[in-house]
């Protein structure tokens, strides 16, 4: 079989598949702007324990106390207008478990994503969050039977809160970045995963984020432990439709690898041109446990972005593989965190950045390795391609290693695609832009043998679609 | 005419400078024609403005396919009307195999709505392959990426038979072969022989032509010919060199 046998069984879901929306009809509401009142209020429509509206309260004063990332950081931030975003928006607290429970509406959105339709194809279960809250969320019933949890967070922490709060908070505090206390005080939805000891997931489980409000911003929490020795793919995949107005989408993502488990977590993006995609992702990797970051950043106005592995149990694992495509007036500033805390850590960071017009790709990456640590290994790969001549990439490596026998490699490279060899494919009968996009998916192509194949060809189709127009 | 490539008082020129000069040539299918001559004389400027590079300027002239003027067409266009070009220096695609590239460029061919036939295709591919005594593992390579020279000019005749062309132009397919790779490629490009196509071999040496012998042999020298012939000239060519047409050519326009 070659690569583009896979082509032939293509999922239809494509950029302007997303370009929809539905009339806003809302029982719950917070209205405009962020105060003492809109935490307050989310935390009374999802009836909550005294303790979570004080961690959000505490976290509200923690965003208005902090300054904007300074450090790492883009101007086009400040077009950000707290006081203009709805926070909290939805239909009901509880997530149905059929499709035909699903308000029309909604259910029909997810269908012209194609969701139901993977859930009966491939997946273990699936949760889909329209706005603030789950409309859609089954798992199979084998898995609930080995005591598998798959909910959302409120449900997460209200139902179980003996195996999430400890984790809660812990691996991403609220005070890390003004996102993730932003988060904190406003989170809704996302999944709360937990995996008991030694049981492996065979299939993905996957949750589907979609925006549908304007001027709204998406905050779901998702914390995903694997205990001993447990095995989970998680995926998720997120569109909204283009508005005139700036779209907000701040997540934060925790994960729990306890001794000898793997998480493997991927992200297909997709995200309309006016959303600002501010996201902190972390994980965390005990003894022999390995946690890998699969991410693809497709669209968005300006997404900030570096998934991370805290390797703080000897022998862990941390992985990081990236795709990101920036097309004309899309800045894609992603990376990764590397943080060794233990000894005889690996990690690996493989990073792919397309920039198409005046599209901008950054990468920055940050590789820490402690003085007191012996037989770490670091190895970095990031590749930069320009399709035009004003498109533009930055590298940012921030590598400090000190310490006995540990080792850091980095390699960075920066190509085009000449004009020579699109007259090479053209010659052979392809149109400039599908010279130009089979020459991005050959860019890509090594890497994306690392995907499960649904994704794989989710993401060339999504290539594809971002190739055309790019030329000529 | 049907049934033939010609080209008609073509001029070329490349920042001001003249390369070809009321260039004209007939190639009717079932022919093959050779085109020699010394370096920079615009034998490789010739494929290039044919297949519609955008590099040069076009002053005037015809390039017919069949009848039909294909000059200044994109060159998408111009490979999908039947006409190939086996480059020089074929350019290295990396990330993209062999097979997915090959069956893109049929797959470009199809109307609308239809699919090429994976099975046949792979069929027909590992055919050709054991012809050109290609490895099949080669399928899954990165196109021309690492490629030897020798291996270059292989994928090249293995690209020009599944794409199955109407008129092939050769470019200076025989640099970068030795012996060995010279023989099967030439076999490669006999089998590819017949009524229903016309070759254009382009070469700075008479070896080649060895193996691939050619109905009319051309000398190209300051951007036109100026001396055809049967297989013959080409062997005169390589014991009198090309000096001989040179004095001659520069007597003759003195």
């Amino acid at each position: 079989m070659s690569d583009t046998d896979i082509q032939d069984k293509a999922i239809n879901v494509d950029t302007e598949k997303g370009n929809f929306k539905y009339p806003e009809n809302y029982e719950f509401d917070a209205g405009v702007g962020l105060t003492e009142e809109t935490v307050k209020y989310i935390s009374k429509v999802k009836d909550e324990d005294p303790w979570i509206l004080d961690f959000r309260l505490k976290a509200l004063e923690i965003f208005k106390k902090k300054p904007m990332p300074t450090n790492w950081a883009d101007k086009d931030l400040e077009n950000i207008h707290f006081d203009e975003i709805r926070y909290y928006l939805s239909k009901g607290q509880q997530p149905a478990r059929t499709w035909d429970e699903v308000p029309d509406d909604v259910k029909e959105t997810f269908e012209r994503l194609g969701i139901p339709e993977q859930e009966r194809k491939f997946l273990a279960g699936v949760e889909a969050q329209f706005d603030s809250e789950a409309s859609y969320s089954r798992m199979k019933e084998d898995l609930e039977k080995e005591g598998v949890i798959f909910v959302g967070s409120t449900e997460g922490l209200m139902k179980y809160p003996e195996i999430f709060r400890p984790y809660f908070g812990k691996v991403i505090p609220t005070s890390d970045n003004k996102f993730s206390a932003l988060n904190s005080a406003t989170f809704s939805g996302g999944s709360f995963i937990y995996v008991p000891k030694g049981v492996k997931l065979k299939q993905p489980l996957q949750a589907y984020f979609r925006i549908n409000a304007e001027n709204f911003g998406q905050f779901e929490r998702t914390l995903i432990i694997a205990d001993e020795g447990a095995e989970i793919t998680y995926m998720e995949g997120c569109t909204a439709p283009k508005f005139e107005t700036t779209t907000l989408h701040s997540a934060v993502v925790e994960l729990v690898a306890l001794k000898g488990a793997k998480i493997q977590y991927i992200t297909v993006q997709n995200w309309s041109s006016n959303v600002f995609n501010l996201v902190t992702k972390r994980g965390m990797a005990d003894e022999g446990a390995e946690v890998k970051w699969i991410d693809c950043n497709i669209g968005s106005r300006l997404t900030m972005k570096y998934p991370g592995v805290v390797l703080k149990g000897k022998g862990a694992r941390g992985e990081v593989l990236s795709i990101a495509l920036a097309n004309d007036g899309q800045h894609q500033d992603t990376g990764a965190k590397m943080i060794h805390l233990a000894d005889n850590t690996t990690s690996n960071i493989i990073s792919k950045s397309i920039s198409i017009g005046k599209g901008r790709s950054t990468y920055r990456g940050q590789v820490h390795m402690p003085k007191h640590l012996k037989n770490c290994k670091n190895n970095t790969e990031c590749d930069a391609l320009l399709i035009n001549t004003n498109s533009r990439t930055d590298t940012y490596p921030a590598i400090t290693t000190r310490g006995e026998n540990n080792t850091v490699q980095h390699e960075a490279s920066v190509s085009k695609v000449s004009a020579e060899q699109i007259f090479y494919m053209m010659q052979r009968g392809l149109s400039e832009g599908e010279a130009m996009s089979l020459a991005v998916n050959g860019f890509v192509n090594e890497l994306m043998k690392a995907f499960p194949m649904e994704y794989s060809v989710e993401l060339k189709r999504l290539i594809d679609m971002e190739m055309e127009g790019s030329v000529g | 005419m049907n049934n033939t490539l010609e080209i008609k008082n073509l001029n070329v020129s490349i920042d001001g400078q003249a390369i070809l000069k009321d260039f004209n040539l007939t190639i009717p299918k079932g022919e093959v024609h050779a085109l020699m001559g010394p370096n920079g004389t615009g034998k490789s400027t010739l494929a290039k403005v044919i297949a519609g590079h955008e590099d040069y300027t076009i002053e005037s002239g015809e390039v017919l396919l069949d009848g039909v003027n294909i000059l200044g067409e994109e060159p998408d266009t111009i490979a999908k009307a039947g006409l190939f070009l086996a480059f020089q220096y074929p350019l290295e695609i990396p990330g993209v195999s062999i097979a997915n590239f090959i069956r893109a460029a049929r797959q470009a061919r199809l109307p609308e709505g239809e699919d090429v036939n994976a099975v046949e295709y792979y069929k027909e591919l590992y055919a050709k392959m054991d012809a050109l005594k290609m490895d099949r593992k080669f399928t899954a390579r990165s196109l021309n990426e690492g490629f030897s020279g020798g291996e270059k000019k292989r994928c090249e005749i293995l690209q020009m038979s599944m794409l199955n062309p109407m008129y092939c132009i050769m470019d200076e397919t025989d640099s970068g072969l030795d012996i060995d790779a010279l023989r099967i490629v030439s076999e490669g490009v006999n089998l590819m022989r017949s009524e229903e196509r016309g070759f254009l071999v382009i070469t700075h040496y008479q070896r080649l032509l060895d193996y691939i012998v050619p109905d009319v042999v051309h000398v190209m020298f300051d951007g036109r010919i100026v001396h055809s012939g049967d297989a013959e000239l080409a062997k005169e060519l390589e014991t009198k060199g090309y000096d001989w047409v040179k004095e001659e050519f520069t007597s003759a326009t003195a």
